[in-house]
């Protein structure tokens, strides 16, 4: 493997007294794509969180291009380059969808996107850039709050569950974005309870079972029952 | 007939001061969905901050905004960055009890430091100048001075609010301030400045006051109350509604005071217990909330 966009070394991380993940290890290249996996409260957004700075961590734990980056503030982590697609997509309601993008804009990072390229990318956020993001259907939304971390430029997208709860013909449209978001060599991390959807994209993947890794590979090394135990610990 | 349209005429007039007042408070709720008790009480600060500097510099009281607006603008910063921010996501109380704590604080400052006396700022011959529109209608240049000084101060944020990267910023961290962060808008910086703009807005609207009529250091809760009333009426976190309830809670005041002087106040209130009651949620409230 290349030299790392971005690693984690015994990434802890709490919600009061509450430990959501024990020592997460993970590394990821350049322009690399990873799918995390596992089960519902297995800390797969705890761990999207430490790494953009919502959740304190210990500055050695989470290295940016060599730099500890754990517990820096959210607002210095986006600006080196890593940007988030939430869980629940959480777009901004009284801002348009074109305002929405120019939030992501304002970061001020230099890139390739911009909203031509964006609206090329996603044709019917075009159409719909004075609408109220309530107003647009679970898809569309999707490709808004996707298109709002790429506004920022990432070197690194960090993708919540972005299927969730869409129609799979919904998700095949969403997923034909990825090879054009990868041409521009942005790493991209997606965080999936589907798991073929998730072999289908990655070029490794990372199945995480109550705060732990508990398996790693790429989907050709890792068969049907590793994942299954690895998922279920069973 | 003049009679009846010289009441409403003064009474919006007085609306532009209490669209001040609001304006503020109107736009802290709208950000961080904070009610600030002691914002009365920050008037009346701003209010003796412009004696000083009057009674210092010999300067005008409208001249001395050069100065309080910025004290004014820097107080806020800090209170919020300082104290209020402390409170925010811990519930409605916090926020509640502190600020309550800070009109007491503020309250009990200016009186050590200024006494109980009622004081009064002087604009010289302007105060009592007035526009003449018809045989018996006249109406002073210094309210309609307030009064554009308000629909401008509104119109200013207004466009602060839709038209700048800024206003931007401050809509989204007032819809969702966690998500806010991942795109590098900082919740505490943006609270900070929201206050510190509203408390550059209060500084314009204590100095009018200052010069309309006396202050001393009690009279700040009775000015929150008419703020209250103003947000109110107009739907909360709307900024022109916030205008239109003040000028419907002046010209309410005026119509009851010409009625009979005693119920000027009382007039004020019950026409906010109408709106209330017809319209609970005020006469233009945020689509989105
Ligand atoms: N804000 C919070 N406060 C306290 N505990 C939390 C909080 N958010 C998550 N947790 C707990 O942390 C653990 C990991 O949660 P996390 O949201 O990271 O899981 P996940 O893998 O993203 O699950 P899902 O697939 O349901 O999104 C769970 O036990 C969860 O209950
Ligand atoms: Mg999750």
């Amino acid at each position: 493997m290349r030299a790392a966009l971005l690693e984690t070394h015994g990434l802890e991380a709490f919600y009061g007294d509450f430990q959501a993940l024990f020592g997460i290890d993970v590394a990821i290249a350049p322009g690399e794509t990873i799918a995390i996996i596992g089960a519902n409260g297995a800390g797969k957004s705890t761990f999207l969180r430490a790494v953009c700075g919502v959740l304190a961590a210990e500055p050695g734990r989470i290295r940016h291009r060599g730099s500890a980056i754990g517990g820096m503030p959210p607002d210095r982590i986006v600006a080196r380059g890593i940007a988030m697609v939430p869980e629940g997509r959480r777009l901004f309601s009284s801002l348009s969808v074109e305002e929405n993008l120019r939030i992501g804009a304002d970061v001020g990072r230099q890139g390739p996107w911009s909203l031509e390229r964006l609206y090329r990318l996603f044709p019917v956020l075009a159409e719909r850039r004075r609408a109220a993001p309530t107003s647009l259907s679970g898809g569309q939304q999707q490709m808004a709050a996707i298109g709002r971390a790429l506004m920022t430029n990432p070197e690194l997208l960090l993708c919540d569950e972005v299927s969730l709860g869409l129609a799979p013909v919904v998700i095949r449209d969403l997923y034909a974005a990825l090879p054009a978001i990868r041409a521009e060599g942005t790493a991209i991390v997606v965080v999936e309870q589907d798991i073929n959807q998730a072999l289908q994209v990655a070029d490794r993947v990372y199945c995480f079972m109550e705060g732990r890794v508990t398996l790693s590979g790429t989907p050709k090394e890792l068969s049907r029952e590793q994942i299954r135990a690895a998922y279920f610990g069973m | 007939m003049t009679a009846a349209i010289d009441t409403v005429l003064q009474g919006a007039l007085l609306g532009g001061l209490y669209a001040l007042f609001a304006a503020g408070l109107s736009l802290i709720f709208g950000i961080m969905r904070l009610v600030n008790i002691a914002h009365g009480d920050l008037i009346v600060l701003a209010a003796y901050i412009a004696l000083v500097v009057v009674q210092a510099t010999g300067i005008g009281p409208i001249e001395s905004l050069a100065v309080v607006v910025p004290v004014m603008f820097a107080i806020g910063y800090v209170l919020q960055r300082g104290l209020l921010n402390l409170t925010l996501d811990r519930g409605i109380l916090p926020p509640l009890l502190v600020t309550f704590g800070l009109s007491i604080i503020i309250q009990n400052v200016l009186l050590e430091g200024f006494s109980a006396d009622s004081r009064k700022l002087q604009a010289g011959a302007f105060e009592t100048a007035s526009l003449r529109l018809g045989a018996d209608l006249a109406v002073g240049w210094f309210p309609l001075l307030i009064f554009v000084t308000a629909v401008a101060v509104i119109a200013g944020l207004q466009a602060l609010l839709y038209r700048t990267r800024l206003g931007r910023a401050f809509r989204a961290v007032s819809d969702d301030p966690e998500a806010a962060r991942f795109y590098g808008v900082d919740n505490r910086h943006l609270f900070a400045l929201a206050m510190a703009l509203a408390l550059a807005v209060v500084s314009i609207a204590a100095v009018f006051l200052a010069v309309r009529t006396n202050f001393d250091p009690a009279v700040g809760p009775a000015r929150l109350l008419f703020a209250f009333e103003a947000v109110i009426i107009g739907g909360l976190g709307s900024l022109w509604g916030t205008l239109a309830g003040g000028i419907i809670l002046g010209v309410a005041q005026s119509v009851g005071a010409r009625i009979d002087p005693a119920w000027q106040l009382l007039a004020g209130h019950v026409a906010f217990l109408l709106v209330l009651v017809m319209r609970p949620r005020g006469l233009f409230p945020r689509a989105v909330d």
